[in-house]
């Protein structure tokens, strides 16, 4: 028995089919990237009232989305003429999923970016805002780690954004509480704080995405899922605050 | 009793003593094939399923004909072939010296690369077979074996009204499908197939391999084929061949899709250098 050895495999006899799997590799890569991009300045628009920034931030999701149909076409097209099998069967099926879940990241982000232009003109409690961009940071983080373990094909870097997840769960499980607890003190703070809340929302939301993706490169590496079922640690959709609390 | 009932009893007795359907139909084991000097197959050792598919796949001259034509002795009239290890089909070991061939060849069945009927009418092409083992007494019962057996085959409706025109007159699938009647004619336990589809264009391979997943219910089918996609189509377990030994056997789905051995990997997706 001769073991499939993870580094570089041997080239394709046909080059154009060669080709095209490293230019999916190149397309999540730049998806990946424009993503980033998208969710930093989301967040950064956010934290620093910057409604221009956020503007933009908004009309950028487009390009990703033209991307998303991109690849999705160079999927199906792969599929019907490549008969993809085994490895590249799984890197195809991978950088479906993947491009489906960058996709959707942007959208969580634009959402960040929508809300910030909301909020802009309204007075942030410092604190708050750090705490919500502490969290984003930490869900960067987690995609540019989750889209090097896609790159380098390093199931054991992916396995390290699938649990570190439960971090970016804990943070939103406090912040929940701290937004909650500034609004009961002064109505006034509702609608601030309401949106607030959706965008710490949202990034907890891209947190679960970069675990989709941490999924899908496992698969893609070991051609079998991840055995068992992500550590949760959100619990914020059962958590009931009582005024005296 | 009812012919039909028979078989439905028999099949139960049959299902209840292999309670899930899938033992070994043949066993192969330490199979060394030498043409001469020159070795063809390493100790192979492969279990085929009844009642399932198992297709043999890898490289020209890695071995995967020279295995399939193990199990039925076609290898015999070969003078420098020589087999080592042992060929089971059931309990019987097939390269003994009580075996006839040509009666094991009744038992285990052949289909070839092209599409090979005798010049004789479409009529005697499957009436052949039973008519040298004796297996039908009557005239009215020879034609019922050839009509079940083109029935099966899925050529019946297009040959009713010609069945004492030429069989070499037919399509190549046609003729194919011909070939497979003949074959099930003499009630075989397993049918080897070899690239049984690579004459034939994408209509009638369909028409092929419809027929094969039928078949499947009744007997245990054993096909080469140099088509992934067709392997992966048709069988429940793929073996892959490389350089005359077995580098990897498994269920159809887990060879495709995550396969084990750096060498299945590098064929499946095309990377053989």
């Amino acid at each position: 028995m001769a073991p499939i050895k993870e580094s570089i495999l041997t080239m394709h006899i046909v080059k154009s089919y060669e080709e095209e799997l490293a230019g999916l590799d190149t397309q999540i890569a730049q998806m990946g990237g424009q993503v980033e991009r998208l969710v930093a300045d989301a967040i950064y628009a956010l934290e620093n009232r910057a409604p221009e920034l956020a503007e933009t931030t908004v009309h950028s999701d487009a390009s990703i989305d033209i991307l998303e149909r991109q690849i999705e076409e160079q999927v199906v097209g792969m599929i019907a003429r490549r008969q993809p099998m085994a490895m590249d069967l799984r890197q195809i099926m991978t950088v479906f999923r993947v491009s489906s879940d960058l996709e959707r990241i942007g959208d969580l982000g634009k959402n960040i970016a929508k809300r910030a232009y909301a909020v802009a003109g309204e007075n942030h409690p410092q604190g708050l805002v750090r705490g919500l961009r502490h969290m984003g940071d930490l869900a960067l983080e987690q995609l540019k780690n989750v889209l090097d373990a896609y790159s380098q094909r390093d199931a054991e870097k992916a396995v390290q954004v699938w649990q570190r997840d439960e971090d970016i769960d804990a943070m939103y499980n406090s912040l929940f509480r701290e937004f909650l607890t500034y609004m009961m003190e002064d109505p006034r703070n509702i609608s601030l704080c309401t949106h607030m809340l959706f965008g710490a929302k949202n990034i907890e939301r891209i947190g679960d995405h970069a675990t989709n993706i941490a999924e899908s490169v496992y698969f893609f590496v070991h051609g079998k899922e991840l055995p068992n079922e992500r550590p949760k640690s959100d619990f914020t959709s059962s958590a009931v605050f009582k005024k005296d609390e | 009793m009812d012919p039909e009932l028979t078989e439905l009893a028999e099949r139960a007795q049959n299902e209840q003593n292999r309670p899930n359907g899938h033992i070994a139909k043949m066993t192969a084991r330490k199979v060394d094939v030498f043409y001469g000097d020159k070795q063809a197959l390493f100790a192979v050792d492969l279990d085929v399923s009844d009642r399932s598919v198992t297709s043999l796949i890898g490289p020209s001259g890695c071995g995967k004909s020279t295995f399939l034509r193990c199990l039925n002795r076609m290898n015999d009239v070969i003078d420098i072939c020589r087999v080592d290890g042992t060929i089971k089909l059931q309990e019987d070991n097939i390269y003994e010296k009580t075996i006839d061939p040509v009666q094991l060849r009744a038992r285990v069945g052949m289909v070839f690369q092209k599409p090979n009927p005798f010049p004789k009418s479409i009529f005697e092409n499957v009436a052949y077979g039973p008519k040298i083992h004796g297996m039908a007494t009557s005239k009215s019962e020879l034609e019922d074996v050839v009509e079940n057996s083109l029935i099966k085959a899925g050529l019946f409706n297009e040959v009713k009204d010609r069945l004492y025109e030429p069989g070499t007159g037919l399509s190549g699938g046609q003729q194919q499908r011909l070939c497979i009647a003949r074959a099930i004619a003499v009630s075989p336990e397993v049918i080897l197939m070899d690239e049984p589809c690579s004459a034939l264009d994408p209509i009638a391979t369909a028409k092929i391999e419809e027929l094969i997943d039928e078949l499947k219910e009744n007997f245990c089918i054993v096909i080469v084929t140099h088509s992934m996609q067709q392997a992966a189509r048709v069988s429940q377990k793929t073996a892959f061949f490389h350089l005359g030994k077995l580098v990897e056997e498994g269920e159809t789905n887990q060879i495709f899709t995550n396969p084990v051995d750096q060498r299945t990997q590098d064929y499946i997706t095309g990377r053989f250098g």
